[in-house]
């Protein structure tokens, strides 16, 4: 019995110890966006990287989404004689929820994994001591600029996979629903509140943020070797994407509880 | 000057170094030897501040390390590492460039790649290889890439950590020559490590030996061959029996 306890209590602190890690390294990398100098040149291509490149994958799977949701909905809504909804609920849902929450998780697979292959490769060649041994930061030169890159990015990607999911389920709604074009779009302005599509950029820009620091938090601990990196590029995607939705969780408390 | 005083540094169960003291006068070039896993380059990163010691105290010119701008006290030193650490997503003369383009010691971009250039002529490389990625080079190239790199801004105090590995023996040479010339003529310190007889030779004015943690030997390179250590005859004539064990 105290054995069991033991190792539960040594679980339960191990936890508390990695959040408080990465709670220090989340301070310490925003604390270094006030301390010069910027590398500008490796934040452009973070961006590059991070926002343009990861726009097809992006923008797919809104549109595969946007298709299957205004299915779903038309199904479900004329149980209640109320297939007219699906224009609004569709709209709703992807800048609400879908976009942002299927956005941060693809970005996650796709970014946190690629950065925390690159630095924990960095940190197993002794790339990451070379930085220092020629007056660099690391935290400075590979953490703020990716994390700082996917924060800006991640609500543009949200924003383009929004429009893209609403002209998915409008393509199915148009050609397989037999809505009006028209009245589908009028539809989907009217009902489509400022704070609807805000709220789902401002939840874009937090999971941009955790998938970056993710990626970089457990690239830079990653252990020895090619099974030291392929731990650390599971453990940022996992993380990465636990953390996206325990957030989207919480902001949506925040944005919409009564 | 370069002073270890009682350094302790353990890696979980492992203690890798048990009380090493050193002294390295400035502008003379001391080399490391010892088996593999005995702590060199653990010896070498504790100096640049990259791993803390456990205990004891090590100064440059009397300041503890530890003290002080750190940005000003690395720009002091170069260091070459054993893998090269080259940053892959840079072009090689980026990599020898990257501290001149950078920082308190920026300056022009072409004027930064001249210099490169010529670092890299300095260690037998032609210009055509400035605009290849690290990964397109042999070890050997990426080798002199990084000691290129090293010298790049001149620094004070160098570290080399095994220069030669992975070079034929007329590059071997050449680096050899390369790294005397840096200390008689820059009047920089060297610290390098090898476990290639013929480097120690032409490199070193001072030679240690680090076994069990600590240095077991240390004196002028001419006297090597007379130290009456047993353990360093062992090593320096590579044979297999002798007090220092195989089986590590």
């Amino acid at each position: 019995m105290i054995g069991v306890l033991a190792r539960l209590g040594a679980a339960v602190l191990g936890s508390l110890a990695n959040i408080g890690r990465i709670a220090i390294f989340a301070g310490e990398t925003v604390s270094h966006l006030a301390r010069p100098p910027f590398y500008t040149r490796e934040f452009l291509q973070a961006l590059v990287q991070i926002g343009w490149l990861s726009l097809p994958v992006v923008g797919l799977t809104a549109l595969f989404t946007g298709g299957a949701l205004a299915l779903q909905i038309y199904a479900g809504g004329a149980r209640f004689n109320a297939e007219a909804v699906v224009p609004s609920i569709v709209a709703i849902g992807m800048v609400r929820e879908l976009g942002p929450v299927l956005g941060g998780l693809m970005v996650a697979a796709r970014v946190a994994s690629s950065i925390a292959a690159e630095i924990g490769t960095m940190k197993v060649t002794e790339q990451i001591d070379a930085l220092v041994t020629l007056s660099t930061n690391p935290m400075k030169y590979l953490t703020l600029p990716r994390v700082l890159a996917a924060t800006l990015a991640v609500p543009v990607l949200v924003a383009v996979g929004d429009s893209i999911g609403i002209l998915g389920g409008w393509i199915v709604g148009v050609t397989r629903l037999d809505f009006n074009s028209a009245t589908y779009l009028r539809n989907t302005v009217d009902f489509l509140e400022t704070w609807d599509v805000a709220s789902g950029l401002v939840k874009g820009a937090v999971f941009g943020f955790l998938v970056a620091l993710m990626g970089c938090y457990h690239g830079m601990q990653s252990g020895r070797g090619a099974q030291g990196v392929g731990r650390a590029t599971k453990s940022a995607v996992v993380a990465a994407s636990v953390l996206i939705l325990a957030a989207n969780y919480i902001l949506t408390e925040l944005f919409f509880s009564a | 000057m370069i002073t270890l005083t009682d350094v302790h540094k353990a890696f979980g169960p492992n203690h890798v170094l048990r009380g090493v003291n050193l002294e390295v006068p400035t502008g003379t070039s001391c080399v490391i030897i010892g088996g593999s896993g005995t702590g060199k380059s653990v010896l070498l990163k504790c100096v640049l501040g990259l791993v803390t010691p456990d205990s004891g105290t090590i100064t440059v010119d009397d300041v503890p390390v530890q003290d002080g701008d750190r940005d000003a006290f690395l720009a002091r030193f170069g260091m070459l590492f054993q893998g090269g650490a080259l940053f892959d997503s840079l072009p090689v003369w980026q990599n020898v460039a990257f501290r001149l383009m950078r920082g308190a010691l920026k300056r022009p971009k072409a004027e930064a790649r001249e210099i490169a250039i010529e670092k890299l002529r300095r260690v037998g490389l032609s210009p055509d290889v400035a605009e290849k990625f690290p990964a397109e080079l042999s070890g050997g190239m990426q080798k002199r890439v990084s000691l290129a790199r090293a010298i790049a801004a001149e620094p004070e105090i160098i570290f080399f950590d095994e220069p030669t590995t992975g070079l034929d023996p007329i590059m071997s040479g050449v680096i050899n020559d390369l790294i005397r010339e840096i200390v008689t003529e820059m009047g920089a310190t060297a610290m390098t490590i090898t476990h290639d007889m013929t480097s120690v030779r032409a490199i070193a004015d001072q030679v240690a030996m680090l076994h069990g943690g600590k240095i077991r030997w240390v004196g002028p390179v001419g006297q090597l061959d007379e130290s009456g250590d047993a353990y360093v005859d062992q090593f320096i004539h590579g044979r297999p029996e002798g007090p220092i064990e195989t089986l590590r």
